[in-house]
């Protein structure tokens, strides 16, 4: 790692995440100021343009590439539009135990004086929730659903090649051609059509005018620069900024710039989840690396510097805050921000190259939160890249992750995507499938397929509460045979996916109609095109995505039920329902007999695993396929972020032994401990799921180092990976680290900061989790072989 | 450790009934006990090792004590056991009484191991080690993970116990591997007869072949069995080109000083093809095992210069010639 690199980095693991008002005030006074005088889409590329124009520029030492989200680096902007903040929000931001933000008093004070005052009532987090059904507020309470875009704006989005090889003058010339072939008297929605592409227009320009803003810095730190050789790199990012993103970069410096000025409109305009995304960077870059070298412009080291420094910048934007349900589902300064590696090309080649060694060897390096990186794994991927992928892991920072590109081709078919756009694609977030740059797959909830079964066992009523938040799906006497339970636990999941399909359509209507994303729709087809914004339906492709969590958990605990109530009759279900609102008080062997002598999930034993399937096919058949307000569809991915955690907490105790409160299982992997015949069999349990009819699902295995040692045991983790692809797997990553250690880290974070570990679909600083979280980790099953 | 002396290997019959198990279906009956699968020490790759009960060795530091007995045998876990009394009152035999405490004690004298107490118990803490399995139900088994066989260069290997003493099973559970393409190794103290070591090694795709003294009276007096066969079925083997990994378990005390180095340069040296040499250093996770199936652990060793010795033979046997590879797990 270059010095320059290495000071960047230090500077930037010493920052603490700031809630910075600026942008709150900005869009404040746009708002009181002009608001009421635009269309929505017009005022929302105003209000981008203000935002372009009006926010202080930061340019650091040492850096090559240039912007930030905030005024400086880890200056977290707040979005007041989607969720205003209230002083108590603030108060928990900057008190909390863990992803905790400093609040100066100069936020609080202009929250209190002029952003609470205007956007109370009027912010849509406070609209959402004025206009769901009850039963949708009753069910989001009792902990069945979570609601993604109650403080975030639909994001999990990623560019493809068009954001290297184009720049926004040809966006602008696009967007041209496209009024000019309206009709407005044929076309009864032309007027609203010329509406967005106006202000895909102005938000084009706003984006140019924010990069000439910086090439007119860079110039005039120039002039008072002392050092000949700074002047000259000062220079150099001015020209580079007068460029791009106007016009297509012309080298590798230009081409990662550009990216990062269209990350920053992305994730400044709008709050969407998952930030933005580069897509296959390396394939991205590879044209400019290879051209770079050949006329001598760019070295290796040149370029892994240039990558650093682009590392850094990704790692300088903390997650906007999160409050409440959503800070529980989410809990990590991390972003999400995932780049492909390897995969395919749009001709079906692979398409690994000498950059994917590059981003490894810096992603190694740099081992920081943000950005984080996976190897999509298809059949004819050199094994050369997957075993540097196993090395980059051995090194325990829980990433790159390792995807099944040929899976994610199949799914993005079965979906209905044309080839080309399929093998373009690939995951971004944790472990979500799009076709990049042309979908908005939106994920808008995570779903409780335990707490529907605690649901079918008291007749739809919470335990916890009382309140009858399902329907009556029949008492505990009806429940004869165990396809009667099954039954049961069907109804309250169709019933709860309809009540939350309900409430997705009055959030996606909200923001189709107030929240229009105009810089982003550049970015994505069919948009222009279309003359429809991201938000509204203008993609290619266009998906909501609801998550179930728990698989592990439902599985073992309706394995459990069918062994012990209507197999062996060691305990009638009565009894086994008072023992679990009882909590397994005083009935210790019961609870022993559920946890050890079912058969479980993860252990390779069919009658689990087709349980298993049987679950995730009722799932399946109760969302894929449905029409999603945008024009859309429905499908289904398996992933928790840190829900399975938040939960578990408003869960009772589950006929599988587990205790109340305690967390669900993580992703498709098995219950914490309950996999007990090594990682083969975990791997093709999981790969009893079809994971084709999906959007994506979460594996974690948890090795000890001493499993992976020498090349041998690097050798047999990249044939484990193989392996589970081979029968249909989507996504597997590793946490590589003793259980000593984390308990250390638990005893004195001070001394393991930088401890990174794999959460779900990403890596977190294992200091910033939840002591719930972490105990959570450390209880999964430690594989003490590959 | 004396035991007394049989000079001729047989092979073991079954116990006439089984308690516990999958439902035999087709073809010879074995008796196994554990399937473990994800093994990264029995052979190349990654592999599924089935563990035969029953061997005619008595090493003093047997690893796998629950090996040595064809029959199955009851292990008790007292850490997981929750004090229930469910066992008191599922055996047949009266064999268990509970302490003031309520801590099951199981008489063994008494124990038929018939497994009752096994399905009454909710924890796990009662096992029963070994079941009869059909080859069928065996190689289905196996094969389940071919995925990552093929992936790494893996497959199955069958070891114990002795294999060896269930030959018959053992030819037809390796036949029938072949057949389906599995790559198969055997683990074997090479204490059996010549023409059931030499069907092995042409049935199986690799043999492990473990040396554990190249002293005759040292070997008998540790081992309980003559080194006369093992070094005969060794050169018969590699007379035959059979494709060969020798094993040295390097026992503190007992095969680690100079002159044990010095015999098995020796021996190796007189071979007619050179075998990649596996040492495996002796560890002390035995003992937990003994203690739950209701016997001491005989054996101390002080593994305070195991290391030394570990690598004073690695340079021995590298300077003769051999290479020589380090390994992980100590077996007997």
């Amino acid at each position: 790692m270059r010095d320059r690199v290495a000071r960047l980095r230090q500077a930037s693991l010493a920052r603490r995440p700031t809630i910075s008002a600026e942008r709150a005030l900005l869009m404040t006074r746009f708002y009181r100021e002009e608001g009421e005088r635009h269309a929505p889409p017009t005022r929302r590329a105003l209000a981008f343009r203000r935002l372009c124009e009006e926010r202080e520029l930061y340019l650091g030492p040492d850096e090559l590439i240039v912007g930030e989200r905030g005024p400086e680096p880890a200056a977290t902007p707040t979005f007041p539009e989607l969720t205003c903040h209230s002083l108590q929000d603030l108060e928990v931001l900057a008190t909390r135990e863990k992803t905790s933000y400093a609040v100066p008093h100069e936020v609080v004070d202009a929250y209190e004086r002029e952003v609470i005052p205007f956007w109370t009532g009027r912010s849509l987090r406070d609209r959402v929730f004025a206009s769901v059904a009850e039963a949708w507020l009753r069910a989001y309470e009792a902990g069945c659903f979570t609601e993604f875009m109650e403080q975030r704006a639909p994001g999990h989005t990623t560019t493809d090649g068009k954001a290297f090889r184009k720049g926004l003058r040809q966006f602008l010339a696009e967007i041209a051609a496209a009024r000019a072939s309206l009709d407005p008297e044929r076309d009864p929605d032309a007027t609203a059509r010329l509406e967005q592409l106006a202000a895909m227009d102005a938000a084009a320009e706003a984006g140019m005018r924010y990069a000439a803003r910086y090439a007119e810095l860079a110039d005039a730190r120039a002039d008072e620069e002392p050092d000949a050789a700074r002047r000259h790199e000062l220079r150099r990012i001015a020209e580079v900024c007068r460029r791009v993103p106007a016009e297509p970069p012309r080298d590798f410096h230009e081409a990662l710039q550009a990216y990062w000025f269209h990350h920053l409109a992305v994730v400044t305009e709008l709050n969407g989840w998952d930030a933005f995304n580069p897509g296959h960077l390396d394939q991205h870059l590879g044209p400019f690396y290879e051209a770079g070298l050949r006329d001598g412009s760019l070295t290796r080291e040149g370029a892994k510097e240039l990558l650093g420094c682009l590392w850094v910048k990704f790692a300088d934007q903390p997650a906007p805050p999160k409050v409440g349900v959503t800070a529980a589902e989410s809990g990590t300064y991390n972003d999400f921000v995932n780049i492909n590696l390897g995969g395919l090309l749009a001709d079906g080649r692979q398409g690994a190259n000498e950059v994917s060694h590059l981003i490894l060897e810096v992603a190694e390096e740099m081992r920081l939160l943000q950005p984080q990186c996976n190897v999509q794994v298809a059949r004819d991927t050199p094994d050369a890249l997957l075993l540097h992928a196993c090395r980059v892991i051995r090194e325990g920072i829980g990433y790159p992750a390792l995807f099944n590109a040929d899976v994610v081709v199949a799914e993005l078919l079965r979906q209905g995507k044309r080839l080309e756009d399929a093998r373009e694609g690939g995951t971004s977030g944790c472990i979500e499938t799009g076709a990049f740059g042309k979908e908005a797959y939106v994920l808008s909830g995570y779903v409780n397929l335990v707490k529907l079964l605690e649901l079918a066992l008291h007749d739809g009523r919470d335990p916890r509460t009382g309140a009858q938040v399902g329907p009556r799906s029949g008492a505990l006497d009806a429940l004869a045979t165990f396809d009667d339970l099954f039954a049961a636990w069907d109804a309250q999941l169709r019933h709860l996916v309809e009540v939350k399909l309900h409430g997705n359509a009055v959030v996606q209507a909200l923001y189709a109609e107030e929240m229009p994303a105009p810089y982003l729709s550049l970015l994505i087809d069919d948009c222009i095109a279309a003359g429809r914004d991201y938000n509204a339906g203008g993609a290619r492709y266009d998906t909501t995505y609801l998550q179930g969590v728990g698989i592990g958990t439902l599985t073992d605990a309706l394995s459990a039920l069918r062994r012990h109530v209507y197999q062996t009759g060691a305990v009638a279900l009565p009894e086994l329902v008072a023992a679990l609102d009882a909590d397994f008080a005083a009935v210790e062997p019961l609870r022993q007999r559920l946890v050890n002598r079912t058969p479980r999930y993860g252990n390779d034993d069919p009658a689990a695993d087709e349980l298993m399937r049987r679950a995730f096919d009722a799932f399946f058949d109760a969302v894929d396929g449905r029409p999603a307000p945008r024009g859309g569809t429905y499908h289904i991915d398996m992933l928790p972020t840190t829900c399975h955690v938040y939960f578990g907490s408003v869960t009772g105790a589950t006929p599988d032994g587990r205790r109340g409160g305690a967390p669900l299982s993580e992703g498709i992997s098995p219950v914490q401990g309950a996999d007990r015949r090594g990682p083969t069999a975990v791997l093709r349990s999981a790969a009893a799921m079809d994971h084709v009819k999906t959007g994506g699902t979460l594996l974690n295995l948890k090795f000890s180092p001493r499993a992976l040692e020498g090349d041998e045991g690097l050798a047999r983790l990249a044939a484990l990976v193989r392996g589970y692809f081979a029968l249909g797997g989507h996504h597997v990553q590793f946490n590589v680290v003793d259980a000593a250690v984390l308990r250390a880290a638990q005893q004195r974070p001070e001394e393991h900061r930088g401890l990174l570990v794999r959460v779900a679909g990403y890596s977190d600083f294992f200091c910033d989790l939840g002591c719930e979280l972490q105990d959570e980790i450390i209880a999964r099953t430690e594989h003490a072989r590959a | 450790m004396m035991v007394a002396m049989d000079t001729a290997p047989r092979t073991m019959t079954l116990p006439a009934a089984m308690a516990v198990g999958p439902a035999p279906t087709a073809g010879p009956t074995g008796v196994v006990f554990d399937v473990k699968r994800g093994s990264a020490e029995d052979g190349p790759g990654i592999r599924t090792t089935v563990f035969l009960k029953g061997c005619p060795l008595r090493c003093a530091w047997c690893h796998n004590p629950e090996g040595l007995d064809p029959r199955p045998v009851l292990s008790v876990t007292p850490g997981r056991c929750v004090r229930c009394g469910a066992c008191v009152d599922a055996c047949p035999e009266g064999a268990i009484t509970l302490t003031e405490d309520g801590t099951p004690v199981t008489d063994r004298d008494r124990c038929a191991a018939a497994g009752r107490c096994v399905d009454a118990c909710p924890t796990g803490a009662r096992e029963l080690l070994g079941a009869a399995w059909s080859s069928a139900a065996l190689v289905d088994e196996v094969a389940r993970d071919r995925p990552f066989f093929e992936a790494s260069g893996g497959g199955v290997t069958f070891s114990g116990g002795e294999p060896l003493a269930q030959p018959d099973f053992l030819l037809v559970c390796l036949r029938a591997c072949r057949d389906r393409g599995l790559h198969t190794a055997v683990d074997t103290s090479g204490y059996a007869p010549r023409a059931v070591a030499l069907a092995a090694a042409e049935a199986a795709g690799l043999v492990l072949f473990d040396l554990k003294h190249p002293d005759p009276g040292r070997h008998a007096r540790f081992t309980g069995v003559p080194l006369r066969v093992i070094v005969d079925n060794l050169r018969g083997l590699d007379a035959a080109g059979a494709r060969l990994w020798l094993r040295v378990p390097v026992i503190p005390g007992v095969n680690d000083d100079a002159e044990a180095r010095d015999g098995f340069v020796a021996l190796l040296g007189t071979l007619r093809h050179r075998y990649p040499v596996w040492l495996l250093p002796y560890h002390e996770t035995a003992a937990a095992k003994y203690a739950r199936l209701g016997r001491g652990y005989g054996f101390e060793a002080s593994g305070a210069r195991l290391a030394e010795s570990v690598s004073a033979l690695a340079a021995a046997l590298r300077a003769a010639g051999n290479d020589v590879r380090i390994g992980g797990d100590a077996r007997a």
